[in-house]
Order: structure tokens, then sequence, then C-alpha cells
């Protein structure tokens, strides 16, 4: 496709690049050719002792400016650069990327179809695997998830054991290649008070200190407000929405009774982006084996 | 052609020389600061972070350094040069306390994270409008002398500065369009691929006028008068100045290199950066060459050592950027550190060092004494910024290269050899010697200043009567 609206355009930017090439050209030819005389001045003077020498150009310098002249002049006929005109190359920066990163997948590909053939688990246990893992996690995933995968305030641990969207192969998998829209709904319409109630109830489903007279209030709304519909009657969450079991030690916004009130009246939205079309099946494939092996050991 | 007023006007010069040592302390300290933030995090405290410095210290040494200079010597060359005194009336004190408004606005809404966020550009609107104004009452004050001047033919130096003038002008409006929703807030005229051309255009500019063209109108006054010899060559100096003003608006695109925009735009920045090399290394020859056959004065003279290293390291830079531009090369070197200590190279070792050279020319003559105060002084401050510099490009140079290499480094599976933190951590032992050579060029500012105010101590500041041109050829 043309960048350029009409073709005034097109002509407009070969006209003048050329022309101002050549511009530079005219103007180093034109005045080399004055008079010169060597080691005399100018004849002027200013402030008393500013003077100018009428000396002819170095001819090194000379040269130099043409062979970047001639230079600029093959590298337009070579590559873009004249408008519309393509370039003897045929060259374009998207065909070099494009080109260069078929040629690397070319070259990994027998590698990640020998993972890609294998079950995920049994990818995790393979020790060249889990390496390049490493470095594919250290590349596209460290960002958020920290470069030791212990997450961040709303950006999940990956070591824990604790999966919002479960930790079964297929389900990591599932995580990675299309990605998770984490909502936990606003419940401001609740009034603080019960919020506060709310706050202090769940804070009690995983042991914290807790009022007893408004976690009594809490457990009752926590039925009526629907809370159970996605985090449970027994508060232990459901990986199918991603509901956060509340029953565990692992928080990912903070178990304060001040931030578990943020959550409930302003809700969260959560997002974990799709990497199926960027990475391609096979490099999901070992880095779901990759983010499983992470958490062995964890529980 | 009146020539009635018999003296120069140069209160507005000492006041401009004096804030360009002040701000010169000002800038670097704060660029001293930010590469401490580098290396111990832990100095990035509430708003004074990285982020928020940055802009202070670019705008404080480009604008505020930078400008303070220019504005100095271009007014008493102008003068000297036309013969006659500055025109413009109450214009010219404008200048200064507009120019130290401006200047001290920025100083402020940086800080507190006032920008519009382009490059070199930061300031807000409201202070683009009195940017606006002091710029125009300079270029009134300017060719208004110009075109008093007693004698027929225009120096040199006044081309340069002439040429500065006007393309700042222009670079500050066309970049600086913007649509206002508040007193502190704008949006940028421009929008995507445009905005980005449109704002390296300026950048690249800024660089090509405010830093370059401006600073050879210097180099073209105070090499000379100090060398006490003739420009080497007059038609050199028409080529190089006219293929210099002409081809660096064209290089901007180089900024953009492997972006979105389209492959023909970037061609055309590149190879016009190329060309730029031969108009860049006139205005070298013509300086070095100009104390050919007077060699000898570079050894006791320490003004001189300045002008002819920044001419140096001038040469360099201006080799090194149309080298970066190539695509290639661009995209090894490409945001690396490379690209700060290529910028730096030209900041100190160019800018910096030929506005010194330039200042400690005119303190004495300033205020009514031979000599600075210490020669002695001027010396080691050459040498102590001499090796400040080198200990920053060599310093950058590494890292970047370091961090280019790193970043392109593929495993036999595909996968990238290094992290990104981990050209973090091999850059950190760079980042402190860079920080070392920032400390010695900042000592250097601070024996300056001490030198500067005990040559000003008890100076008689006269008027200098302006002299008859001498019998100059219509």
């Amino acid at each position: 496709m043309s960048d350029f609206v009409n073709d005034f355009w097109n002509m407009y930017v070969i006209v003048i690049v050329l022309g101002s090439i050549l511009a530079c050209a005219v103007l180093l030819i034109v005045q080399g050719k004055a008079t010169f005389t060597p080691g005399k001045t100018m004849g002027h003077v200013w402030d008393e002792t500013l003077e100018e020498y009428n000396n002819p150009m170095p001819k090194w310098w000379s040269w130099m400016f043409v062979i970047t002249v001639v230079f600029a002049l093959v590298y337009l006929a070579l590559y873009p650069g004249l408008g519309n005109f393509k370039g003897m190359l045929n060259w374009t920066s998207v065909g070099q990327h494009t080109a260069e990163v078929q040629k690397m997948d070319a070259t990994v590909k027998p590698l990640f179809d020998k993972y890609m053939a294998m079950d995920i688990k049994a990818v995790a246990g393979d020790k060249t695997a889990m390496e390049m893992g490493k470095r594919m996690y250290l590349t596209y995933c460290m960002q958020c998830h920290g470069a030791d995968a212990r997450g961040a305030k709303g950006f999940p641990n990956l070591t824990d054991g604790d999966w919002l969207y479960g930790g079964e192969p297929d389900q990591i998998k599932a995580t990675i290649a299309d990605g998770r829209m984490g909502v936990m709904p606003p419940h401001a319409q609740l009034g603080a008070d019960t919020i506060k109630d709310l706050a202090n109830y769940v804070r009690s489903l995983s042991g914290l200190p807790n009022d007893a007279v408004r976690t009594a209030r809490g457990q009752e709304a926590f039925t009526s407000a629907g809370c159970i519909g996605c985090h449970g009657a027994d508060g232990t969450g459901m990986h199918a929405l991603g509901a956060p079991n509340l029953t565990d030690k692992v928080w990912l916004y903070g178990s304060s009774e001040a931030v578990i009130t943020e959550t409930i009246t302003n809700g969260r939205q959560n997002k974990m982006p799709a990497w199926k079309d960027f990475l391609g099946e096979a490099k999901v494939h070992l880095l779901s084996a990759y983010v499983l092996s992470l958490s062995q050991g964890a529980k | 052609m009146s020539g009635t007023q018999t003296t120069y006007n140069d209160k507005v010069v000492r006041q401009f020389a004096v804030m360009t040592v002040i701000w010169g302390i000002v800038g670097m300290l704060v660029g001293v600061i930010i590469a401490a933030q580098l290396v111990w995090p832990e100095l990035n405290i509430g708003f004074l972070h990285f982020g928020r410095l940055r802009p202070l210290h670019t705008n404080a040494v480009i604008f505020a350094f930078g400008g303070c200079a220019l504005f100095a010597t271009s007014y008493w060359c102008v003068q000297r040069t036309c013969h006659t005194r500055l025109w413009g009336g109450p214009l010219v004190p404008f200048t200064f306390w507009g120019w130290q408004i401006i200047i001290l606005l920025a100083a402020i809404t940086l800080p507190l994270g006032i920008t519009s966020g382009k490059e070199y550009a930061e300031l807000e609107w409201p202070i683009d409008i009195l940017i606006t104004l002091v710029w125009v009452s300079y270029a009134l004050v300017f060719f208004g002398t110009i075109a008093k001047r007693t004698v027929s033919h225009i120096y040199v130096a006044n081309w340069f500065f002439g040429s500065f003038i006007v393309a700042v002008a222009l670079l500050h409006l066309v970049n600086s369009a913007a649509v206002p929703v508040s007193l502190t807030k704008s949006y940028s005229a421009y929008s995507g691929v445009q905005d980005a051309m449109v704002q390296w255009w300026y950048g690249h500019n800024a660089v090509g006028f405010f830093l370059t063209a401006g600073f050879l109108g210097m180099m073209y006054y105070f090499v000379p008068k100090q060398a006490g010899r003739p420009v080497y060559s007059y038609r050199l100096s028409v080529v190089h100045f006219w293929a210099l003003i002409f081809t660096y608006m064209w290089a901007g695109p180089h900024h953009l290199h492997y972006t979105a925009l389209p492959d023909w735009t970037q061609s055309v920045g590149m190879i016009f950066s190329l060309i730029l090399l031969a108009p860049s290394w006139g205005g070298m020859i013509n300086g070095i060459m100009t104390l050919s056959g007077a060699w000898h004065k570079l050894r006791d003279d320490p003004i001189l050592k300045f002008l002819i290293t920044s001419l140096s390291f001038y040469g360099m830079s201006t080799f090194e950027g149309p080298m970066m531009s190539i695509k290639t090369v661009n995209a090894l070197s490409h945001y690396t550190d490379w690209t700060v200590g290529h910028v730096h190279s030209g900041a100190l070792g160019w800018v910096a060092m030929v506005s010194i050279g330039s200042i400690y020319y005119l303190l004495p003559r300033l205020f009514g004494k031979k000599e600075m105060y210490s020669t002695a002084l001027v010396t080691t401050h050459f040498w102590i910024a001499t090796i400040g510099t080198v200990l920053y490009i060599a310093s950058m140079w590494i890292a970047g290269v370091m961090q280019g290499l790193m970043w392109r480094a593929v495993n036999s599976d595909g996968t990238l050899a290094y992290s990104f933190v981990e050209s973090v951590k091999g850059s950190y032992p760079f980042w402190a010697i860079r920080w070392l050579g920032g400390v010695l060029f900042l000592l250097g500012m601070l024996i300056m200043a001490y030198n500067m105010f005990k040559t000003m101590a008890g100076g008689k500041t006269q008027d200098m009567p302006v002299i008859a041109p001498a019998g100059h050829h219509a």
C-alpha cells in the first residue's frame, strides 16, 4: 500500500529529495570554482583583528563530501526512499523481520516439536526444557510476575501452589494461551457498614483477627449479597470463574480490612494477556510446563 | 546607520555570562544526581526521582546553561562585528529577565510533573508562549543590530547565530503546537507517527541549531580572536554553513529507525545524516586550521586549550553521529547508553567546552580586568573537564555496546541469552564511572565559579566605546 494519499506527494518527495542532494553537490562545485589566493585574506576586518583567509577547501574534505553524496544516490537506488519507488533490492523492514523470524523458527522447530509431542508434566521434568522455559519466562513473563515468579500486588505468585484458574497442566496452558479476565464486581450498593461486616467475615475465613459481632453479621451478608455465587458457600472459590479461595493465606491485593473493604466496594478488574498468537502453541506448551514446575514442591 | 551610540551594551552580556556559570553548575549538579540515582536507586526519593529530574537536567543544561552562553556570546559578537551598539532598547533586558523567568518556571514545573511529554520540549504551553515572546525579542535585537551595522559584510559568526535564532523559532512553534485543556496541561496537535516525526524533526534540529549552529557562531568569533589568526578558509565557511543548515533539517528520522515510520522516511533521514558528515567537519577544520602556524599557543593558553579540544570533540561526535544513523549500526546502538555517550561527547566535549572557553575570554573583559584571577585554575579546570568527559564517554561506549550485544544475543533454541535485568546488572560499574566523570566535570564548573567571583571582585564595569570599522571595502 502506498504511503501517500495521491501521486502528487509521491512525486513531491522524489523531486525534493533528489533536488536537495543535487543542491549540496552544486554548492560544492560552484564554490570550488572561486578564485583562491592561499595565505592572503579576503580583505575584510572586523573588531580590529578578525580576518578570513582566501584558502581553498581541503581536497580530501571535498572528496569526502562527494563520496557521501554518491553513497546517498546509490542507497536510494537500492533501498526505499524515493516516494513509492521500492528500490532495486525490494527491501522492507517488515520483510527483513519476517525473514529473520522464519529462519529462526525453522531452526528451532524440531526442538519445540519434540516437547510439543510430550505431555506437559513430562516436559516439566526435562532439565533442558526447563532451562529454555526459564529463559522464555525471563523474556515474556517477569515484567508482571517478577524475576522470582513471586508476583506482586495484583499479579499472582506462581510459586505458591495456589491457583485462581486451576493448576492442572491444561488449565495453566489455557491461561497462558488465551489469557484471563478476572472481574470482581463492585458492591458499593451494600453500604459501608455491611461491607465492613463482610470484610471481617472474609478475614475470619482464613483465621485472621476479626470483630466477632461484625463477622456474624458478615456471614449472613455473604449469602444474602450473593458472594457465594462465585466464592462458594464455604468461601473456597471457583476455578472456572477465577474466583479466589478466601480461606487460604494467599491474597492477590492484600488482606488488611482496609484493602478488603476497597476490593468489595470498588471491585477489581485484572487481565492476563493471551499469548497464543504471539508465541505460537509450541512455546506456550513449554512455558506451561515451566510454570507448572515453579510450584512443584509447594503443596 | 546612525552610529550615534558610542558604547557597546555589555551589561546584558555580563548578566548572561555570569548566569551561564550559575546555571551550568545547577544543570550539571542535577545531572550528577540522576547519574547517582541509576547507581544507587535508593536515592530516588519522593517526587525527586529520575523520571522527574531527567527533563530538569536536560532543560537546565541545554536551555539555561547553553542558552545563556549563546545569548552572552552572540550579543558580544554581533555588536563588535557590526561595530555598533545593540539595537532594541528595552527588548534587550527583556530577553535576559524573560529567559531567567522561563528557567525558573521550568525548575518549578518539571519536578512537579507538569510536562507536555515531548523530549527537550517538556515545558507546558503558557511557558511555551513566554519562550516565543523572548525568542522573537531576541531575533529583533539580533537582526536589528545586524541591520544597523556600520560595515557592509556580515561576519561569518553572525550567519551561524542568525540561522540558529531563525531555526529555533521555527522548530519551537511547530513542535509545541498543542491544544490546552487547562493551565498546566495540553495535548500535542499531532498524533501517532506524525507526532513522533515532528518531535524528532524538532529534537534533532535542537541538536543541529541550538547545540551546533549557535555554538559554531561562538567558535567563529572566539577561536580566531584568541588565536590571533585569520579564519582558515572563507570559502569553506560558505559551503559548510549552507550545507549544514540545509542538511540538518532532514536528519530527524534517524531517531526512529525500525519503528512505525515508513521505510522511505527512515532511508531519507539516514542518507542526509551521512551527507551531514562533511558540512559538520567543515566547521572543525576551519576552527582547528585557524591555529595552524600558531600551535605553540596551545601550550600555555588554557582558553585555547578549551576551544581547540571542543573542536576535536565536535569532530569526533559528528563522525560518530552519521555512523550511528546507518541502520545496521543503529540496530545495535539504539536505546542503549551508546546514544547517551554520543550526546555527552557533544554536550560536554563540544558545547560545554567551547562555552567555557568563550566565557573565560569574556569575564576579565566584562569586569575591567586584564585576565582571569587565576590562569592556573583555568588550566586545572581544563584538565579536570577533559578527564571527566573522557570517563563519561568511554564508560557509556562500553556500557552501550555491551547492552546492544546482550539484547540481541540469542541461544541456539531461539531464546534470548540474557534477560533485560542482566544487562542492567552488567551496566552498574560503567554507570558508576559515568557518575565519577560527571562529578569531575561539575567540580570544574565550581572552580570556574570561584575564579569568576574572584575576577569580578573589585572590578570596574566600564562600558567600552564602539570601535570604528577598519577601512572597510564596500
